[in-house]
This record gives C-alpha cells, sequence and structure tokens, in this order.
C-alpha cells in the first residue's frame, strides 16, 4: 500500500516538474505578452497543484495536509485574479498583442 | 526513495526560477517583468513548501502560506502603480 | 443569518487548520478572534450572497468536476505547443457577448475562462468579454459556449 502512495506520489512530482519547466520555457520561447500569459498559467494551475498532490501523497493524514490543501486552494482562487488584473492593466495602457490571426474592432 | 523525487523536483523549481529571472531581467514591456515576478513568487511558494519535506520540517508550510498571501497583494499593488503612473504621464506609453 | 454562521464556521476551520495548539487558552483566544473578525465584517457590510455563495454549494462540485476537466485538457494542449515550432500558434483576440445576468456568474465565468490555461479574458464590461485565446480551437470552443451554459445553469 505505501509502495503504490509512493509511486503516485513520485509520478505526481515529476509530472509536475515537468509541466513547470515546459511553462517556464513557454515564458521564455513566444513571442509577446499576452501568449506568455497562456505559458504562465500552465506553471501556477496544473502544474502547481500536482506538485502539491504529490507532497500531500508523502505527507499522509493529518495537519499538514490541511495547511497543503488551503496553499493550493489559494493558488488556485488567486492566480486567475492575477492575470486577469495583469492582461487588463496591460490592454489599459495600450499594449496590442502580436501577430493575430483575426481582425479585432478597435476601441 | 521519495527524497530522490523531491530533490528532483527541488533542482527542477530553482532552474525555473533562474529561467522566470532571465525573462524578468529581458522582458520589454513593464507587464513582462511583473509577469515574471509573480510566476518567481509561485515558485517560491512551492519550493519553501518542497523544502519543508525535504528537511523533514513541515512548519516550513506557514512561511509558505504566508508568501502566497503576500505575493498576490504585491502582484495586485504593483500593477495598481504602474496604471496609475502610466496615467500621470502618458507620453512615456510605448 | 445563514451567511454569518457560514462565515464564522470558515473561518473557526481556518484557525484550526493553521494553529495546531489545542489548549484551552488558546482554544478561547481562537473564538474571540472568529467572533471579532465576523462583528467587523458585519459592521463592513460584506457578509450576504456575493461573499458567502452558499445557495450554489448544491451545484458547484459538479461544476468543478467538469471545469478540472477542461483544465487538464488545455493543460497538455498549451505544453504541447510550448515543444512546437513557433508557427503552429494561432492567437486569436476578440469580443464575446455573455448571456449571465447576476455579477456572480459574470465573475464565475471569467474566472473559468482564465482558469483554463489557453484562453484568458483580459477585459470584462456588463455585456460582453474581452478574449485572447492561444489557438483557433480555443476560441471556437468557448464560442461553441458550453462553459456559458453551464455558468448559466448555475445562476
Amino acid at each position: 500500500m505505501s509502495l503504490v502512495v509512493d509511486i503516485l506520489s513520485a509520478i505526481c512530482l515529476l509530472t509536475g516538474s515537468f509541466l513547470i519547466l515546459s511553462g517556464v520555457i513557454g515564458v521564455i520561447r513566444f513571442p509577446d505578452f499576452y501568449t506568455r500569459i497562456h505559458a504562465a498559467g500552465i506553471t501556477e494551475t496544473l502544474a502547481a497543484s500536482l506538485i502539491l498532490i504529490g507532497l500531500m501523497l508523502i505527507a499522509g493524514w493529518g495537519l499538514v495536509l490541511f495547511k497543503l490543501i488551503l496553499i493550493l486552494l489559494f493558488i488556485l482562487f488567486t492566480s486567475p485574479t492575477a492575470s486577469h488584473a495583469l492582461g487588463k492593466a496591460a490592454w489599459k495602457s495600450g499594449l496590442k498583442p502580436h501577430g493575430l490571426v483575426n481582425k479585432h474592432d478597435e476601441d | 526513495m521519495n527524497n530522490m523525487f523531491l530533490i528532483v523536483t527541488t533542482i527542477t523549481l530553482l532552474v525555473v526560477m533562474a529561467l522566470a529571472l532571465i525573462r524578468a531581467f529581458a522582458g520589454p514591456t513593464v507587464f513582462d517583468r511583473v509577469l515574471a515576478g509573480n510566476l518567481f513568487g509561485t515558485k517560491v511558494v512551492l519550493l519553501i513548501a518542497v523544502m519543508g519535506f525535504l528537511t523533514g520540517r513541515p512548519d516550513f508550510l506557514d512561511v509558505a502560506l504566508t508568501y502566497a498571501l503576500i505575493n498576490f497583494i504585491s502582484v495586485i499593488g504593483i500593477l495598481r502603480f504602474v496604471e496609475i503612473t502610466r496615467k500621470s504621464s502618458p507620453k512615456e506609453q510605448s | 443569518m445563514r451567511h454569518i454562521i457560514s462565515i464564522a464556521l470558515m473561518l473557526s476551520l481556518i484557525w484550526l487548520v493553521n494553529s495546531g495548539h489545542y489548549n484551552p487558552l488558546q482554544l478561547s483566544l481562537g473564538a474571540i478572534s472568529v467572533f471579532f473578525v465576523v462583528w467587523l465584517a458585519h459592521r463592513m457590510d460584506v457578509v450576504d450572497h456575493e461573499s458567502q455563495p452558499i445557495h450554489l454549494s448544491k451545484q458547484l462540485p459538479i461544476y468543478y468536476l467538469w471545469l478540472i476537466k477542461k483544465i487538464v485538457i488545455s493543460n497538455i494542449d498549451v505544453a504541447r505547443l510550448v515543444w512546437q515550432p513557433k508557427t503552429s500558434m494561432t492567437p486569436h483576440f476578440q469580443r464575446l457577448l455573455i448571456s449571465q445576468k447576476t455579477d456572480m456568474g459574470r465573475v464565475i465565468y471569467a474566472n473559468s475562462i482564465n482558469l483554463t490555461p489557453g484562453t484568458l479574458s483580459v477585459d470584462l464590461k456588463d455585456d460582453y468579454v474581452l478574449v485572447h485565446s492561444l489557438t483557433t480551437d480555443g476560441m471556437e470552443e468557448l464560442l461553441q459556449g458550453e462553459m456559458a451554459q453551464r455558468v448559466k445553469e448555475l445562476e
């Protein structure tokens, strides 16, 4: 039983690490600001959840588990708000997205 | 066995933070820098949590929770500051 | 009244989880701080159906399950885009009309758009939301409106 939990947590940690690396490489590689927000989004939703779930599996039942859940909930609640604030501030200050496929109506 | 994967995760997180810093220095607009700063902050939260398990002291989680709170508020604060400064000096818009 | 009980329960839970010391003195100090915060929130008039959406609590778990599935799928899509050449990106930027009537519904919709990587809501007004998407598929999926329909059912 404990071996299964160990393997599950290892899978979660490794997948999370890989996704986090993909996300930050996207932040380096992607051509403009608006596309970079999407890449940062990977690291803040699924990758962070996977790493924290991996830690939860190691921690087992107890107070530590609830603290990890609290951290996870907090990250999931705040990250969409932070990215919306970033996108809105950039849009209001007149930063235009590059390389659009469709034409959009200007404000 | 678990320790090995925790170490791998720690090293990945450190590499990721270094790459985020590259974007923070290179980023052409101020928003790229704020985005990289936000990313760096979230990774610090994860790093503190993983390090707590690696050293066998889960008390570190309290620090991680506090850091998550401060990180979010600081990003919102910086964005408001940038917005207000841009409004008062529209000539600097790029 | 239900909202006050809900906020008190939530604060007590957070206090218990974060404290870890359960002797009488500290428990009573915790109870006092919970009462103080509830009183402050009541005085600020922020304890209502918006800060404590307990009328949603029945339908929310189903929506969350669906949303988690969506988040996993779109995460894999964006991660695949990262490792592909730049030309495979087809960014779109356009307004979507929104059908939700309440503020709560609009906020849930915009937050769900943000939580799935690949779509980002940039601006939210009364009747439209400005969305940037990384691929054509992501935009078309939003235009088909399954997410909007599900959020509307929540209201």
